[in-house]
């Protein structure tokens, strides 16, 4: 087992199943989905494995010799490739603290997210076809270390998730999804130019000695890496490098998704099916804050630095705007798309406080958001699949007709508006704790909590349309939760309340790389300074 | 026996109920019986409970003891250095004496409920909710730090809010809870920025360690401003829970749940969580925050007080009164009368607790009526629940014999010591006016409910006396609310080893510059002064503030005892002897008259302000976001569409026009030639003969 490579199992097992499913025929409905479930719990498994083989003291980060799980091999290598040289890509995985996390919750949503598709009844081979293409792209971008196998795997998710929109989704499902699609590849176009220049701008040593063109993330980390006359070499006294980080932040940011480029989502979910919206909400969006803390913070330390208070600052919009917004909806699945914007501004903040608490709260509020917003869409899903409205004004007095969902909803609720004993209160209050330390942006924490104050709004008066007040006439015969329903909320549940009580659970896994990271970024104004009168 | 027996002790009283809660709740639909799970789990945890008082009390009433365990370790960080947060428990005098009262509250209260709310669709479930209330209450109770006061602050909160909204087919029931909820967290917003300066101050959220470090002159941003806005943020907390003005409007609403709940968490327990937090952070507060705790406790003692005197709900009387006295608690904290603040809490508890569950008596017997104007000559037909409510009127009156006489005649002497100590009469003037308007609207409430002829003939003779298991509660809790427990001289209550030996005055930490004046160390009488410099501060601190308490003990007793017997006698002279007309006053009054019928009109200004802006701008932002955000992401889409129709266009017709027409001119050629292609052989050989011929002539001149 020593030398199993876990993490190429646990990438690209989906894209095995898929090769089965291929030769499957499409009447085998039961056999399309059982493998999708097995593929996907056999993911869960290895995902275990993974977090029972994690060394809990190392850093990761920028350092390759303590990342864990690595396995690198010579992917592409082109000799004498006219003027540029040589190209060599390497194959390069590997996790530590920060990707450890996300590789968790993927494995877990995705899990959860093939339940709730089982009651897909258009053309069941092409979905589970995407929907395991779908698996192999979000795994690979959190265990990617080569940037260029990074984009690849960005690139990769893109297309079936258009697809899965555009064809399983709702009404208006072409618009949502070319806007989804447009706006990513929009992204991914400034990710690409920025990889490009950094490509063209760090050097990677081989064995021989010879210093050729890199891709490696971490080599582009460390400043001495850099060439001196490098399109993005810090000792480039050009000011392309503050526009690049704007660019790879404007990349990230839209899958965030960030004010003002949040407005694909709220229509992306209202369209997905709930399946697909669990996975968007509970996976996709942690990809861009992932890619912020991978990629922009130790590549471009010096830059991070001077524009932390920005990103504070629109961590603060999403909060607030996105609370409000969710305040003004009429629709269930609107309300709680707008709700992670708002909290997915809580990750935002907390990065920015370059702190230890904040940056843990940060990536806690991530995976805590991953599996409270999946809870939030399912619940979300339940009511769609048996009254075929979400309109908020609709119902009412559901908590009578349907007890044991209204209480798994309850539970869901109190979770994102933070209440201590669930898993969202610690990060949230990590969140503020760090951002408050942080001295630059204290204030921005402050009005911050404000929205914590929104969210009970908005969560209790949902509650309330929905829930409360006297059961209508035409919904006394929803039946309530079904097996499969309560096989998908009750581990989120169990995961809610755990990391509730103990969130110690998520934070050691990370601590050592979140302390890594914070030295890393201090250490930078020195190193930095240093070399160019920083 | 040792001091961790205590510790364990508590441990078990805190998770009890939990446990009760999850039982209650998970087979609450299978098994009908299972609240009696519940009930039996609250009377174990009650009996520990005097176990655990009695053996703090009486073998380590000098020590605290504490148990705590690191929660989350975050390592040694940069900069910081080594952090992790402990959650513990903690037992001092106050929260032995805390968790009696709130177990045995919660125990009468869980009796009183199985008849109470007998045929109800969701029985188990509200005893399962009465569970997770106690345990969140006893977290508050036994906390030793900040952040886990916070916890459970929160987690009472929720329970309120399951609680208020337990009978929710009702719309009013819903935005009770609600509104109690979000107003709640109001508050909360400002402890939570409280406890934010706190930590990042001190990076420890335990409360020694943070008052400690204060001790030694370690202040939140080095600044004495800051450590007034630091107890004044985390006292923001109190406002919410204990519904302090401005924030006092929930409770009121409250009452739309279940009478026994209001008992419970509206009366004596929950909302006396933020005195409870004061009394908590007591020895951090400056002099400043002290002061700014005093004005909030002279409004809310007073305002409500006001509004008690003209409403006819007999639970909204009840819920004014319940604002107004623990106004009276924060003001006594805010003049510095630590052990009677404490003190009242507990006979508060009690007599209001009483209170609440004879109206839940009376509601009970007159089929949920709650209008008083609707009762009248009950005291024929419910003799026990009339006597426990003539008691408890008594207390809270503060007539002799009683046990709010003697904590409320404490607070009042404690607002004259301040006067005497400082000069401002203010807030004696405002304890006095109160406890007149006190015994007025509470004897006009008595004699509307039980004296008096029936004024509803059918209800009245439908109504009757409550059973065993509601009547057994009145009359422990009418029991509590005599002196005797609390001391045995009648108008003495520091001969009682409650304020002589349990309840402490507290170690004072903040700086000496920060301090009421009267409690810096040279403030004390110079014999005094150097044993305080020689000992500690407590001496300092309490035997300044004792002496001018001692001073104004008589005089404060004689004119307490003077107004409230005014209030008696004018509540008796309006309701009872008819010899006053208050619709005739209220007449000649119209405008206060009208301000106290409409609460101040609070609820309307907080419409008309922050509910209505907070939605207005969240529709506009709905739309800005619908509009303009998303206006400009399609705007682009529809832009590039535009360009590129037109590029299309150019495209078609001008770049594939060149090529068309290169085209078409091929065409045209080949139109041409193509008339000499005949395919005759004929032709084909002239033709080539004739071209010969041509070129042959050509090439001639070469």
């Amino acid at each position: 087992m020593e030398n199993f490579p876990i993490l190429s199992f646990i990438t690209f097992l989906p894209v095995v199943g898929m090769l089965i499913i291929l030769f499957i025929p499409k009447t085998q409905e039961t056999v399309i989905k059982s493998l999708t479930l097995l593929v996907t719990g056999i993911q869960v498994i290895a995902a275990l494995i993974i977090l029972h083989g994690f060394n809990y003291s190392l850093g990761g980060i920028n350092d390759p010799s303590s990342f864990q799980f690595i396995e690198k091999f010579k992917w592409i290598d082109i000799t004498g490739f006219s003027w540029i040289g040589r190209i060599k890509v390497d194959y390069f995985l590997g996790i530590d603290g920060l990707s450890v996390t996300m590789v968790l919750l993927t494995a877990i949503v995705t899990f959860i997210a093939t339940l709730s598709s089982w009651n897909i009844s258009k053309s069941i081979k092409g979905y589970f076809l995407m929907f395991l293409l779908l698996d192999t792209g979000m795994m690979g971008v959190f265990v990617a270390l080569d940037f260029f196998l990074f984009y690849i795997f960005w690139e990769l998710m893109l297309l079936p998730m258009y697809f899965l929109i555009g064809i399983w989704g709702g009404p208006r499902r072409e618009y949502a999804a070319i806007k989804f699609f447009l706006y990513t590849l929009l992204g991914s176009v400034f990710i690409l130019l920025v990889m490009i220049g950094l490509y063209f701008s760090s050097t990677e040593t081989l064995a021989d000695g010879s210093k050729i063109f890199t891709f490696n993330m971490l080599s582009m980390m460390d400043v001495h890496n850099f060439t001196a006359n490098g399109i993005l070499s810090p000792l480039n006294p050009n000011n392309l490098r503050l526009i690049a980080y704007i660019a790879l932040f404007v990349g990230f940011a839209i899958k965030i998704p960030m004010f003002p480029f949040h407005t694909w989502l709220p229509d992306a979910h209202v369209e997905a099916p709930t399946a697909i919206s669990v996975i968007l909400a509970g996976v996709l969006l942690k990809m861009g804050t992932y890619g912020i803390l991978r990629v922009c913070y130790p590549i471009f330390p010096d830059i991070t630095i001077k524009l932390v208070w920005f990103i504070a600052l629109f961590g603060l919009i999403n909060i607030i705007y996105g609370a409000l917004c969710a305040m003004a909806q009429k629709d269930f699945k609107k309300l709680i798309a707008y709700s992670s914007v708002s909290h997915m501004g809580f990750v935002l903040l907390g990065m920015a406080s370059l702190n230890t608490i904040g940056i843990s709260g940060a990536i806690l509020q991530m995976f805590n958001h991953g599996t409270i917003t999946a809870m939030l869409f399912l619940t979300v899903g339940v009511i769609y699949d048996r009254a075929h409205t979400r309109g908020l004004d609709d119902f009412g007095g559901l908590a009578t007709q349907m007890p044991i969902y209204a209480g798994f909803t309850t539970l869901a609720f109190f979770a994102a508006i933070g209440l201590p004993g669930l898993s969202g209160f610690v990060s949230e209050a990590f969140v503020f704790l760090g951002a408050f330390g942080s001295g630059s942006i204290r204030t921005l924490a402050v009005i911050g909590t404000l929205g914590i104050l929104l969210g009970a709004g908005y969560m209790l008066w949902t509650m309330q349309r929905v829930f409360l007040g006297s059961l209508k006439e035409k919904w006394n015969k929803l039946p309530d939760l079904d097996f499969r329903e309560y096989a998908m909320l009750i581990p989120l549940s169990l995961i809610v309340i755990f990391l509730g009580v103990y969130p110690s659970a998520m934070l050691n896994l990370m601590n050592a790389s979140v302390n890594h990271m914070v030295k890393f970024m201090m250490d930078a104004k020195t190193v930095y300074g240093s070399l160019i009168g920083f | 026996m040792t001091e961790t027996v205590l510790i364990q002790l508590a441990g078990i009283i805190l998770f009890l109920p939990l446990l009760g809660f999850i039982v209650t709740l998970l087979l609450g639909k299978k098994i009908k019986l299972i609240y009696n799970f519940e009930n039996a789990i609250i009377i174990i945890a009650f009996s520990l409970s005097v176990v655990l008082a009695f053996i703090k009390l009486s073998y380590y009433p000098q020590n605290t003891v504490v148990g705590e365990f690191q929660w989350i370790n975050l390592g040694n960080l940069p900069v910081l250095g080594p952090v992790s947060i402990d959650l513990g428990i903690m037992v001092d005098n106050i929260a032995a004496l805390m968790i009696i009262v709130v177990s045995l509250i919660s125990m009468l209260v869980h009796i009183f409920s199985i008849a109470y709310m007998k045929g109800d669709k969701r029985y188990n479930r509200y005893f399962a909710y009465l569970g997770i209330f106690t345990f969140s209450m006893n977290g508050i109770v036994f906390t030793h730090n900040i952040l886990m006061m916070y916890i459970f602050w929160e987690l009472v909160g929720l329970s309120s809010y399951l609680l208020i909204g337990f009978w929710y087919e009702k719309k009013s029931a819903s935005d009770a809870g609600k509104k109690a909820f979000i107003v709640n967290r109001v508050g909360d917003l400002g402890m939570f920025s409280g406890i934010l300066i706190l930590f990042y101050t001190y990076h420890t959220f335990t409360f020694d360690k943070i008052f400690q470090q204060i001790g030694m002159g370690h202040i939140p941003f080095n600044s004495e401003f800051w450590l007034t806005v630091t107890g004044i943020l985390i006292f923001c907390g109190a406002i919410g829970k204990s519904a302090q003005f401005p924030l006092h409007v929930w409770l009121p609403d409250a009452m739309e749940g279940p009478t026994p709940v209001s008992a419970l968490i509206h009366a004596a327990t929950m909302v006396a969580a933020g005195v409870y937090l004061v009394i908590r952070v007591f020895p951090i507060l400056s002099g400043g925050a002290l002061f700014f705790i005093a004005i909030i406790g002279a409004l809310s003692a007073f305002i409500p007080a006001t509004i008690a005197l003209t409403q006819n709900d007999i639970k909204k009387v009840l819920a004014y009164s319940t604002i107004s006295q623990l106004g009276y608690m924060i003001l006594s904290l805010g003049v510095g009368a630590y052990s009677f603040a404490f003190f009242h809490l507990i006979t508060h508890a009690f007599f209001k607790a009483l209170l609440f569950l004879g109206s839940g008596s009376v509601i009970h017997a007159m089929h949920h009526e709650q209008d008083i104007r609707k009762m009248g000559g009950l005291r024929k037909k419910m003799p026990i629940t009339y006597a426990t409510f003539l008691i408890a009127s008594l207390a809270i009156s503060g007539i002799p014999l009683t046990s709010g006489f003697l904590s409320k005649d404490g607070i009042l002497a404690g607002t004259f010591a301040f006067g005497s100590l400082t000069g401002n009469w203010f807030f004696a003037a405002v304890g006095f006016l109160v406890a007149l308007l006190t015994a007025f609207y509470m004897f006009r409430l008595v004699i509307l409910t039980f004296h008096g002829e029936p004024r509803d003939k059918e209800k009245y003779d439908h109504a009757h006396e409550s059973p065993f298991v509601m009547a057994m509660p009145l009359v422990v809790l009418a029991a509590l609310s005599i002196f005797i427990w609390y001391t045995p001289n009648p108008f003495n209550p520091e001969q009682g080893p409650l304020l002589s030996q349990w309840i402490k005055a507290p170690v004072i930490y903040t700086p000496q510059d920060a301090r009421y004046p009267f409690m810096r160390s040279d403030a004390a009488p110079k014999e005094l002064g150097q044993t305080a410099q020689a000992n500690n501060e407590e001496v300092v601190f309490s035997e300044t503030y004792t002496e001018a308490m001692h001073n104004a003990h008589v005089p404060a007793m004689l004119l307490s005892l003077f107004v409230a017997g005014l209030g008696l006698l004018f509540a008796f002279l309006f309701y009872q002897w008819k010899k006053l007309n208050p619709d005739k006053l209220a007449e000649k009054i119209k405008p206060l008259y009208n301000l106290s019928l409409n609460k101040w009109y609070f609820d309307e200004i907080y419409d008309a302000t922050f509910v209505a802006l907070t939605l207005g701008i969240s529709r506009l932002f709905a739309w800005i976001d619908a509009h303009i955000i998303d206006g400009i992401v399609d705007g682009s889409a529809s832009l590039t569409r535009y360009i590129s129709s037109f590029s299309g266009k150019f495209d078609n017709v001008v770049v594939d026009g060149l090529v068309n027409s290169t085209a078409y001119f091929s065409g045209f050629v080949g139109l041409v030639f193509r008339r000499i292609q005949t395919g005759k052989v004929q032709t084909y050989i002239v033709l080539v003969v004739f071209s010969l011929v041509i070129i042959l002539f050509l090439f001639k001149s070469f």
